[in-house]
């Protein structure tokens, strides 16, 4: 399946805006971040437990157990801070 | 009228109380909060700040914020604005405002509004200091607020 993933804030700064990825259907929001921090380097500095990281999917705060859809919309940005 | 908007300029409270209670006369009550910038955090002075959001997922989260606040309380109206993009000391961040019949429900729904915006809405804030610009740490005090409300935040903690 197809995905795109995004990061905002110090995620965005270190990695980019984000990708197009394609992943074996039926993969968790957690096998994800495992992925990326399976690439080494900036990947793993940024993503690895236990650094904070939160995650949304199709713009809702999901936990890392959720399955991602076909096409969906993934961001991972890190704690929230506005207000 | 909007319920939330996120916005680069200022907002006026008094535009925006006006409009969130125009022709309603069941309302007796208007609570308000407004977030301002800080010149001071964590011991540094703090000479600038910027806002980044996520457009679409941070109206949204907000929208159902405002939901949840109208089925929790007693309220008429709630009204929600916050600005992105680059701030100064003094410059003010964020509107709730809240009408409902009495004032206990306007003051429980304004400090929901705010509790909840402070873990669940898509904002991060970074601030210029004398020792470079730093992205601001989540605070597990906020978490702790939202709990008050009987909801677990997992934002700082």
């Amino acid at each position: 399946m197809k995905i795109q993933l995004r990061y905002f804030a110090s995620l965005r700064e270190a990695l980019g805006p984000g990708e197009a990825l394609e992943l074996p259907d039926g993969t968790t929001l957690g096998a994800l971040r495992d992925l990326l921090v399976a690439r080494g380097g900036r990947h793993a500095e940024i993503l690895a437990r236990p650094r904070p990281v939160r995650c949304a999917l199709a713009q809702t705060m999901a936990d890392e157990s959720t399955p991602i859809a076909d096409g969906a919309e993934v961001a991972f940005f890190p704690p929230v801070t506005g207000g | 009228m909007a319920r939330v908007t996120i916005q680069s300029g200022d907002f006026d409270l008094g535009a925006e109380v006006a409009a969130l209670r125009a022709g309603d006369a069941g309302v007796g009550a208007v609570a308000t909060f407004i977030g301002t910038v800080r010149d001071r955090n964590g011991g540094s002075s703090v000479s600038a700040m910027e806002l980044e959001h996520y457009p679409g997922m941070t109206e949204k989260a907000i929208e159902r914020m405002i939901d949840a606040a109208m089925s929790r309380f007693d309220i008429r109206g709630a009204r929600v604005v916050h600005r992105v993009g680059p701030l100064n000391p003094t410059d003010q961040i964020v509107l709730v405002a809240v009408t409902s019949a009495h004032r206990g429900q306007a003051f429980q729904a304004c400090e929901f509004l705010m509790d909840y915006l402070k873990t669940q809405a898509p904002f991060w804030k970074k601030e210029s200091t004398p020792d470079g610009a730093r992205w601001v740490d989540a605070r597990v005090a906020d978490d702790e607020a939202l709990a008050r409300w009987g909801l677990r935040a997992g934002n700082a903690g």
